[in-house]
């Protein structure tokens, strides 16, 4: 494998960390701002030997890896915002299975059509269910580009490893800003023996893939096991990056792209003096609750978000703090650096 | 002595939850028994709709896919282009193939997909009560066409299976009925042609059959039957369309 640094776009850059990994399946539809990324496996999938399929819709698409999973073999779909609303559905039902599979969300502008300015806002989506029923996805969200294709496959191996859903959360800054990557980095494990998956029942009993559980008890004794493993992933599996925490009376929380502003503005704030820190969320879910939990701790936190502030909630509930302070934008504005280091300045007057 | 009449390998021993004369039960013995004969138990992979026959996989003695409904075919889809050792079939109502369902079987049939499709064609919505069906007749009362159905603004009966016989990717379509034995007879040749289709590399292959919901239709099973083969084949007629 190549320890060659190559300059990638955060689309092709989840492409080729999804084939890397050992993706056999990718279905998509096209949609601003992750063409990119579609057109990627388009070119090659093919080439690995690898079944690409531009479906007629998120729909079939989220659908068709459904049963690429269903069938054992590593499968992801890729869209924007309006477009994973429409996966709903086959994420619910992927997630009812217990199916491995990976979704790459790189968000634009919303409600509705929206626009496609890049953003934040399909936080409470991706985090809270989206679809319906009982379930979690584990949310990643890359800051960088590298990031995105580390994520990525790091994404296939936990997928696997819980028989869950994976969300690549990014935008369309991310999607389409170019940084070079080392195409290595993480292993994303070997698929792991399905035993469950369809493959046809020579030699052992049949296997079936469903989600509905009818008789009595069935699906409640379904959920309370998807909640035991949701308890397990939140044990293990939360990621964070966190900087100049030691000591912050203020910490800024931000991820993604928001996350690389506020880095820049925190260190011409340290470069004043001002005592700030950050937390860059790298798992929205599980959220990394530790890292706002440190003993003796009294800083105040300020999250940036380009969303009205779909973050807060979390950062509240884990830092115990009742106030918590919040400046985003959304619908095409990307919060600046000096926006947040003018905030910074007030509040620390 | 020799046994003529015995379960399939490919049937479970388990007592099915369908109405008396439905006809659901018929085909999912039908589809067990060209397993059996074809010698496929141990590759085919089943996909089971959302309607009556939800759990179809309690049945069969082989494995099965549970899809969304009407998502049938997009898991299909993917599991044939995975697996193109294995038969894999769809079997699907007409408000899970032909309503909510349309969008993927219309591009599964348009891509050519190998796949084999059973379709069974009861003109209602069985599952959730007796609602109208895209293949509900003009005329025929339902839940939701207390009055009966009218062409204008309810829709008239589709024909799907016209519609994709239109299509370069499909290989073939036929419709069956069954209204008597002879023509379960005829059912199964269908079937067993669409999985042969399949197994020799030759595409999509859809049979539509006109299956009785007894229930649904407030008729007796022997009504339910002759009603088949005197008013539903008048507007599906049957026989080899493509
Ligand atoms: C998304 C969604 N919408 C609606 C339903 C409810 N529903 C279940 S089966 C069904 C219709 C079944 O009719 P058909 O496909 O003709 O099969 P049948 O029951 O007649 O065999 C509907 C509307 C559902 N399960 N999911
Ligand atoms: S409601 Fe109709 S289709 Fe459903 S099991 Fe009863 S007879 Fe069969």
């Amino acid at each position: 494998m190549s320890e060659k640094r190559i300059l990638m776009s955060g689309n092709e850059a989840i492409a080729e960390g999804a084939i890397r990994a050992g993706c056999a399946f990718y279905a998509g539809y096209p949609i601003t701002p992750q063409n990119e990324l579609i057109a990627y496996m388009a070119k090659n999938m093919p080439k690995a030997g690898r079944v690409f399929i531009q479906a007629e819709s998120e729909l079939a698409a989220i659908n068709m890896v459904y049963g690429a999973s269903a069938a054992g073999f590593r499968a992801m779909t890729s869209s924007s915002s309006p477009g994973i609303s429409l996966k709903q559905e086959g994420i619910s039902y992927i997630s009812g299975a217990q199916l491995p599979a990976i979704i790459v969300n790189i968000m634009r502008g919303g409600p509705g059509l929206g626009n496609i300015a890049p953003a934040q806002s399909d936080y409470f989506q991706a985090t809270r269910g989206g679809g319906h029923g009982d379930y979690r996805l584990i949310v990643l969200a890359p800051a960088s580009v590298q990031e995105a294709y580390d994520l990525t496959r790091e994404g296939f191996a936990l997928a696997d490893k819980y028989r869950i859903a994976v969300m690549i959360l990014g935008d369309g800054v991310l999607g389409q800003m170019m940084e070079p990557v080392t195409l290595a980095g993480k292993n994303a494990g070997k698929p792991l023996p399905k035993r469950w998956a369809l493959t046809g029942c020579k030699d052992r009993k049949p296997n079936v893939v469903k989600s509905f559980f009818m008789a009595e008890g069935g699906l409640e004794k379904a959920n309370l096991d998807l909640q035991k493993k949701y308890k397990i992933i939140e044990k293990k599996e939360k990621r964070y990056e966190g900087l100049f925490l030691k000591d912050a009376e203020l910490i800024l929380v931000a991820y993604g792209t928001t996350a690389r502003i506020a880095k820049n503005a925190l260190f011409r704030l340290r470069g004043k003096g001002r005592k700030v820190g950050l937390i860059r969320p790298i798992s929205l879910w599980p959220f990394p609750a530790d890292a706002f939990r440190m003993p003796g701790r009294k800083a105040r936190y300020l999250t940036v978000e380009m969303s009205y502030g779909q973050m807060v909630e979390d950062v509240k509930l884990s830092s115990g703090c009742a106030e918590v302070d919040f400046l985003g934008r959304s619908g095409g504005g990307i919060p600046g650096e000096e926006e947040i280091v003018n905030k910074v300045n007030r509040m620390m007057i | 002595m020799k046994k003529i009449f015995t379960r399939p390998e490919a049937l479970k021993d388990a007592p099915n939850h369908y109405c008396p004369g439905c006809g659901h039960g018929i085909a999912h013995r039908l589809i067990a028994e060209i397993v059996d004969e074809t010698g496929i138990r141990e590759r085919v992979i089943g996909v089971a709709p959302v309607g009556c026959a939800v759990v179809a996989y309690d049945y069969w003695n082989f494995d099965c896919s549970e899809a969304a409904h009407g998502r049938a075919l997009a898991v299909a889809t993917a599991i044939k282009r995975l697996r193109p050792q294995n038969i894999v079939f769809t079997y699907q109502g007409d408000g899970d193939l032909a309503a909510i369902g349309t969008n993927e079987t219309i591009h599964a049939a348009n891509r050519g997909e190998n796949l084999t499709v059973i379709f069974i064609n009861n003109a209602i919505y069985g599952m959730t009560g007796g609602q109208m069906a895209p293949t509900t007749l003009v005329g025929q009362k339902t839940a939701t066409t207390p009055s009966g159905r009218e062409g204008k603004g309810h829709g008239y009966p589709l024909k799907i299976s016209e519609i994709l016989s239109l299509l370069p990717g499909v290989c073939y379509v036929e419709r069956v009925s069954f209204q008597d034995p002879q023509h379960v007879l005829k059912a199964k040749a269908a079937i067993k042609q669409a999985f042969l289709n399949q197994i020799k590399g030759q595409g999509f292959s859809l049979v539509e059959i006109l299956s009785p919901c007894p229930t649904y239709w407030g008729m007796s099973p022997k009504d339910a039957l002759d009603w088949t083969r005197d008013v539903m084949q008048k507007e599906f007629p049957l026989g080899k369309i493509k």
